[in-house]
């Protein structure tokens, strides 16, 4: 049934999988927000201990999802994929960097003779959760933003600025959306802890965890409306009728109104966020994880759905913008996303386990005696 | 199609994709082998209820997690490093060569992280049942993603089922079942995990030898060497089984290859294989010199080998570059110019498309569509280039031969011994068990080896050499990210290793 679909609706398919991926990653940052967490928020060594073993039960999710973001990229938009990985060399370098390092800390941290000591690799989860995230974050803001590139008639891709990706940086567009996603973390990080953790043993923290949310949220929200309001009035690369690459005022406020899913999608993902924060500081809820990353999810979706739809592109060029990217000239063939779309209905029943596990590993709340038997 | 190839930039990104590859496989074969190794200890002690083998899984897992970490932490770079350094076959390949690395994570990658928090925190958190099925689905799952990466693998060697369209310039996929089910990818994966658990097997060898010479953990020693040995006996014959099917379909779909790793420069039949010789480095095609300055020949092997006939013809290098026409060998020398060719009407064609000069785009796709085979062979310089460097392709073949030859020996006596009761007598056998771990960690490498360098030049086999599959970076770039994952790889491995041996001398939990 798959394979009679359109080549349109294959590709509309994949960028809503995509999207997918990415914004249930960007919940599941709420690890890396956590990791940072470490430094402020935990005051003792069994507070650290509890919140590295709380999280040290998630990581892999993450990292999980990364990689198969960077997969399904791949096999889906491969020209996405090549142009971006191949010309924004040194972020996605960097940002590579700071997974591997966090990769071993976990484990490595505590392990007596460890070389780099339990600082080394606490400082390496920080890396991971701050410079990690905010050029992840830069990354993706090159899709509304722009990016220095051109391709050849073989679609080859050459980069025209000599930072090579690592001017995403100094964008401020860029720049806030990677620190929105930054404090955002350390919010749903937050949360996540208040939701895992037994503060039996260790009951000061579970304030501190509260004011945490909520001053990380006040930070987020500076950048959030630097993102939000520019999105509105800032220019975007889109198709226009006449099949030519322009840069189209209001292009994403368009976007925004052209699909009223849109509106709804960003309306009740904000108001789950504030709502989770404000059950999280004012009535001692621990379950504002849930309000707040499926709030994550559902604004990820809609950053997503504004490069991907309605005639936008989704990588940008700044030098040559008729060999800018949209969903329908970066994607694989009819073929391979059939066969990919065939695999995706494996999904639910990866989401069906993973939901299934980590109820049943989460049902007691993680306290320092559980740590007697393993820990990190 | 590229204007000036940059070689110190490819030959930087090899490096790197070397360097990340060969730091990689340290680790991953222990993890594929060791999983099942935990998983059959943990089933028997689901079976027996004894306390003494729930203390060895989990001493194992303990050293199983220590290696999973760093696997993981070395893994997520050769994804991306596909984008990042060899960008152009991202783009060439990505219809197909994307496909299995998305299935590789949505298939296999979150079976194996979500079951690893179980497998490691959730003995008292989940019933023994439901953590026994945990720890197999760990290893379902880590074997499931060696599948899918070496079923992308087989297809760089082996590019079946697609077809290149001159439209995109690129190769788009046409049959999702030959990608999968191709001779090559099936070899792989079967020689590739079987030789794994022989690894982890030798993992298991080496520290239960250690435990017995200093006469510490015996029964766990003992225990775990049955197990491994048992494991590891039935895993190298397979090795063996498999490995010969990886050489005969090389003979078919890579001659090259099998000609670079037994230094066979002249074809012949029957044709002999070298069991051991000394390699004459200074030895080109087409030259005169001896192509060993010894060597200890099995008459007709080769042929055996290759041909599956005891008198079959085997192509030489020599063959393959300059062709052989009474044998029906068409060498590289009569390749190029075709392959010039193709290259050359694809640039045709595009110019005539942009023109709008309709008929001569249909000519130019026609003289590219009756060139395309050679597509690849276009962009070679000189015919020599096409051959890999002999002297480390055969030395890498012949110590991987030899070291599994050698593991099986080990593991039957230590089988032997283990159930005649007296191994932890026997100083001689356990020093000798001590450092099979580390030779089985050459044989995987000097495994990789032959199946990479003798890809040489090739990125996709006939299609697309590494020179054009490259990113336009400069090399200074490239080699700045080289000496930055040294320096990384390697602090992460003093402290893999620092840690490993910590926990190998501390030892199982003992009876409280």
């Amino acid at each position: 049934m798959i394979e009679n679909l359109e080549l349109a609706t294959l590709q509309e398919i994949w960028w809503i999988l995509i999207a997918t991926l990415g914004a249930v990653f960007l919940f599941l940052n709420f690890v890396q927000g956590g990791q940072t967490l470490l430094f402020d928020v935990a005051k003792t060594e069994d507070e650290k201990t509890l919140i590295v073993n709380s999280l040290g039960r998630k990581w892999e999710l993450t990292f999980t999802t990364l990689v198969t973001f960077g997969g399904a990229i791949f096999a889906s938009f491969p020209k996405l994929y090549s142009t971006s990985f191949g010309g924004a060399y040194w972020v996605w370098t960097i940002i590579l960097f700071s997974f591997i390092i966090q990769a071993v800390s976990y484990e490595y941290r505590k392990k007596p003779n460890n070389f780099l000591g339990q600082k080394g690799y606490e400082s390496f989860l920080l890396i991971n959760g701050v410079v990690g995230v905010l050029l992840i974050g830069a990354a993706v803001g090159t899709f509304f933003t722009g990016a220095n590139f051109k391709l050849n008639e073989y679609n080859f891709v050459t980069w025209t600025h000599s930072l090579r990706g690592l001017e995403a940086a100094f964008n401020y567009f860029n720049l806030s959306l990677g620190l929105f996603l930054v404090f955002n973390a350390r919010v749903l990080g937050a949360q996540y802890l208040l939701n895992n953790l037994d503060f039996n043993s260790v009951p000061e923290l579970e304030d501190r965890l509260r004011k945490s949310t909520f001053m990380n949220f006040l930070i987020e929200l500076v950048f959030l409306l630097v993102v939000l309001v520019s999105l509105l009035v800032m220019s975007g690369y889109g198709v226009a009728e006449n099949g030519q690459i322009e840069l189209m005022s209001y292009k994403f406020a368009g976007n925004l109104i052209a699909n009223p899913l849109n509106i709804i999608l960003l309306l009740i993902g904000l108001g789950l966020v504030i709502w989770s924060v404000y059950i999280t500081k004012f009535k001692d809820a621990n379950n504002g994880i849930w309000f707040g990353g499926t709030g994550t999810v559902l604004v990820g979706l809609v950053v997503f759905f504004l490069v991907g739809f309605n005639n936008s592109c989704i990588y940008p060029s700044l030098t040559h913008p008729q060999t800018s990217l949209t969903i329908y000239n970066a994607s694989s063939t009819h073929y391979t996303l059939t066969v990919m779309t065939y695999v995706a209905f494996l999904i639910p029943f990866v989401i069906a386990y993973v939901a299934y596990v980590w109820r049943a590993m989460d049902l007691r709340k993680l306290s320092l005696d559980d740590l007697k038997e393993k820990a990190y | 199609m590229v204007e000036a190839i940059d070689i110190g930039m490819v030959n930087w990104a090899r490096a790197l994709f070397a360097l990340t590859a060969m730091y990689h496989w340290i680790f991953v074969p222990l993890t594929l082998g060791l999983s099942w190794i935990i998983a059959f200890y943990e089933t028997i002690y689901y079976r027996t209820g004894d306390e003494s083998w729930s203390r060895l899984t989990k001493f194992w897992m303990k050293l199983f997690g220590i290696n999973f970490a760093i696997g993981v932490a070395t893994g997520i770079i050769l994804e991306f490093e596909f984008g990042t350094n060899w960008s152009n076959y991202s783009w060439m390949v990505g219809d197909i060569f994307g496909a299995p690395l998305a299935i590789e994570g949505i298939a296999a990658f979150f079976l194996e992280s979500t079951f690893f928090a179980v497998m490691f925190f959730g003995w008292n958190r989940v019933s023994k049942k439901f953590h026994l099925f945990s720890t197999y689905m760990v290893a379902v799952g880590s074997n499931l993603s060696a599948l899918w990466i070496l079923v992308a693998n087989a297809w760089m060697q082996h590019p079946v089922g697609m077809v290149f369209n001159p439209d995109t310039a690129r190769f788009e996929m046409q049959d999702i079942m030959a990608v999968i089910l191709s001779p090559i990818a099936v070899s792989k994966f079967t020689h590739t995990t079987s030789s794994s658990f022989v690894m982890a097997s030798l993992f298991v060898i080496s520290i239960s030898s250690w435990y017995l010479f200093k006469q510490r953990h015996q029964l766990l020693a003992k225990r775990s060497i049955v197990v491994a040995a048992t494991f590891g006996i039935v895993a190298s014959l397979f090795v063996g089984f498999s490995g010969d099917e990886a050489a005969y379909e090389d003979a078919k779909h890579q001659p090259m290859k099998l000609a670079a790793f037994e230094g066979h420069f002249e074809g012949d039949s029957p044709s002999g294989l070298v069991a051991l010789g000394i390699v004459n480095t200074k030895k080109q095609p087409g030259d005169d010199l001896q192509s060993f300055h010894f060597k200890l020949k099995i008459p007709g092997m080769l042929s055996i080998l290759a041909q599956r006939s005891t008198t079959g013809y085997v192509a030489g290098i020599n063959d393959l570059v300059y062709g052989n026409e009474a044998e029906g060998v068409m060498g590289v020398e009569q390749k190029i110019p075709l392959g010039k060719i193709a290259v050359q009407s694809l640039a045709d064609y595009k110019a005539a498309q942009k023109s709008g000069d309709e008929a001569a785009a249909a000519n130019a796709l026609q003289t590219f569509r009756e060139n395309e085979a050679y597509f690849g062979y276009g962009f070679l310089e000189k015919p020599e280039d096409s051959v890999p460097n002999v002297g480390i392709m055969f030395y890498s073949f012949h110590i991987m031969v030899i070291l599994a030859g050698l593991f099986i020996i080990v593991f039957a006596l230590f089988l032997f011994f283990v159930y005649k009761g007296n191994i932890e007598h026997l100083k001689w056998l356990l020093m000798a068990g001590l450092p099979m771990f580390f030779l089985g960690i050459i044989a995987q490498e000097a495994g990789w080896v032959v199946a990479e360098v003798g890809r040489q030049p090739w990125a996709i086999q006939d299609m697309l050499p590494v020179s054009i599959a490259r990113t336009n970076l400069d090399s200074g770039t490239v080699a700045t990210t080289f000496f930055m994952f040294v320096a990384l790889f390697t602090a992460l491995l003093i402290a893999e290793v620092k840690i490993m041996i910590t926990q190998i001398k501390k030892g199982p939990e003992e009876v409280k």
